[in-house]
């Protein structure tokens, strides 16, 4: 029985950090989707975001909905400029010069980031620290709550984007066929930097939750979440969405457990082990689609 | 002459040292239907790829009722009113046959993002006259039915009618056709002939179409250009190509 209940409690912690691999993944997994780029300066999108909230929230003492806005707001402008000026450029070059190009992306913004905020790493201030719900022995914190909230609704407002409207379709043709799409009507341009927007604004979400959960950020945070994050788009099959959500979700949950049953030294690495397996057994992921090479 | 919908003037097209079109001349008057034949690599498709900007002519000019179109970018001519179908299918195969028609609709459709996330204003009325005006064109096409099917699923000869459908829901003046009738048997290749001769009639348009089933170009154009090597050897109404020398030499001689 107790074990059980542990069992539990590793899977309600380990949901919520997997709601957050999802969110970045989802970021991860539509840009790839669209321009076929491994966005390797996501994750300091992600940090950016998360200290764009922590100003919001210790500076302008603004509280958490309000400052979530800001920094979604804010960072998924920051994604289209960076799309705009390093990736716009390279539509055509070869997609080894816009891979190394997001590697100095996102150098550059971890340490332009540093020198403006220090390397020292912030404190975010405590929140929902007394709330907490109690069911048969299983806890589930303020924070996770607020993660849990926060991501499902947005899964809920990113799926109605992308089905059901007129720039999600655009969204999904221009991913299929950016010529074809264009030939329809579509911007391609347009829709691509919608695509950085949206993708920059989940993960900046991301990044305040992690702020509120861990309490502590740094100029840094970004490199390990963010090749998690990659790790899970590939895990649920790259450049499909509900692939992104199952494989962030999958990839906390081992991580938890892998924390709570073995030890936390192991969790990166089980990380990684999943990935290898993954590129062994399943290279398309757990929804994509094996596609035999012709011969 | 001058009124022309489509007019290129002396067009020329170089990749590296290859001429695929050079010094074109082509014209198609409103409401005209007119076929653009060759043999193989003559550069018909690349003359649809000109006119549609997914490539930018080396020299020459090419007008869209009256403006210059030379440098507009591929969505910009298609809603200035030019639609296209390919050679090789490209439709988006993984989704659904309404998806394909809506997407279509994309720069005719009136809403912001804002006001589809806070689900308000034209949303519902623009979404909901989409979907209407998608539906009529699939039962135009006798797609209906298959609303929910992806694309990728269906048969050959539907595939192809649905992207006509598509390209008629970017609401075109001109709508270029190439090769329509690939693959299809001759039945299949009649039913086409008709239902091309409909649609012009019912939405007013002007179609310029390669094809190189004979019968089909023969029996509905009005005026056909003859490329080869990228030049035009020949020009006027079906009887006159036919009784071409230079045509039956270059074109129809090997084939009777």
């Amino acid at each position: 029985m107790e074990l059980l209940q542990q069992v539990m409690q590793q899977l309600v912690n380990g949901i919520s950090l997997g709601s957050i691999y999802a969110l970045i993944a989802l970021g991860y997994t539509m840009i790839y989707g669209i321009i076929k780029l491994i966005n390797f300066a996501h994750g300091d999108i992600y940090m950016v975001g998360a200290y764009i909230g922590f100003f919001a929230i210790t500076q302008a003492h603004l509280s958490i909905v309000p400052s979530l806005l800001i920094s979604l707001v804010v960072t998924g402008f920051l994604g289209m400029v960076v799309e705009r000026l390093a990736y716009k450029p390279l539509r055509h070059a070869p997609r080894i010069s816009v891979l190394i190009t997001a590697i100095g992306v996102s150098f550059f913004l971890e340490y332009t980031t540093m020198y403006f905020v220090s390397p020292t790493p912030r404190t975010f201030p405590a929140m929902f620290g007394d709330v907490a719900v109690n069911i048969a022995g299983i806890v589930i914190n303020g924070q996770q709550m607020l993660i849990l909230g926060i991501t499902a609704v947005l899964m809920v407002v990113l799926t109605y984007i992308v089905q059901k409207t007129k720039t999600g379709k655009a969204m999904r043709a221009a991913s299929f066929d950016t010529e074809t799409a264009q030939l329809m009507g579509i911007d391609s341009d347009r829709i691509i930097s919608l695509t950085f927007g949206i993708g920059s604004a989940l993960a900046a979400v991301a990044g305040v939750l992690v702020g509120v959960y861990y309490n502590s950020i740094d100029p840094l945070m970004g490199i390990m979440p963010g090749m998690k994050a990659f790790v899970a788009a590939v895990l649920g099959g790259i450049g499909i969405l509900p692939g992104a959500v199952v494989g962030g979700l999958i990839l906390g949950i081992v991580e938890a457990l892998v924390s709570g049953f073995i030890s936390s030294t192991f969790r990166d690495a089980a990380a990684f082990a999943i990935l290898i397996l993954v590129l062994l057994v399943r290279p398309a992921g757990i929804f994509g689609k094996d596609t035999k090479e012709k011969v | 002459m001058s009124d022309a919908l489509l007019k290129a003037e002396n067009v020329s097209e170089v990749f590296g040292g290859l001429k695929a079109v050079s010094d074109f001349n082509f014209y198609i008057n409103p409401g005209e239907l007119v076929g653009l034949i060759g043999p193989n690599g003559a550069g018909k498709t690349t003359a649809f790829n000109l006119f549609t900007g997914v490539y930018q002519p080396t020299t020459g000019q090419i007008t869209f009722a009256g403006d210059s179109i030379v440098g507009l970018k591929p969505y910009q001519i298609t809603q200035r009113g030019i639609a296209r179908t390919f050679q090789n299918i490209r439709l988006f195969s993984e989704l659904s046959v309404l998806d394909n028609v809506k997407i279509a609709f994309h720069s005719h459709v009136k809403y912001g993002m804002l006001e589809a996330v806070l689900r308000m204003g034209r949303y519902f009325s623009e979404e909901e006259r989409v979907e209407e005006e998608s539906r009529r064109l699939l039962r135009i096409f006798h797609l209906d039915g298959q609303e929910n099917e992806k694309a990728k699923n269906l048969p050959y000869g539907a595939q192809r009618r649905l992207e006509i459908a598509r390209a008629l829901a970017t609401k075109p003046k001109l709508l270029l056709l190439d090769e329509p009738a690939a693959g299809m048997n001759p039945q299949e290749t009649k039913e086409l002939m008709d239902m091309i001769r409909w649609i012009r009639k019912e939405f007013g348009l002007t179609i310029l179409l390669i094809e190189h089933d004979m019968s089909l170009v023969m029996g509905i154009c009005e005026r056909i250009y003859v490329l080869e090597y990228g030049s035009t050897i020949a020009e006027g109404t079906p009887e006159e190509i036919k009784k071409n020398p230079e045509v039956i030499r270059a074109y129809l001689g090997g084939e009777g």
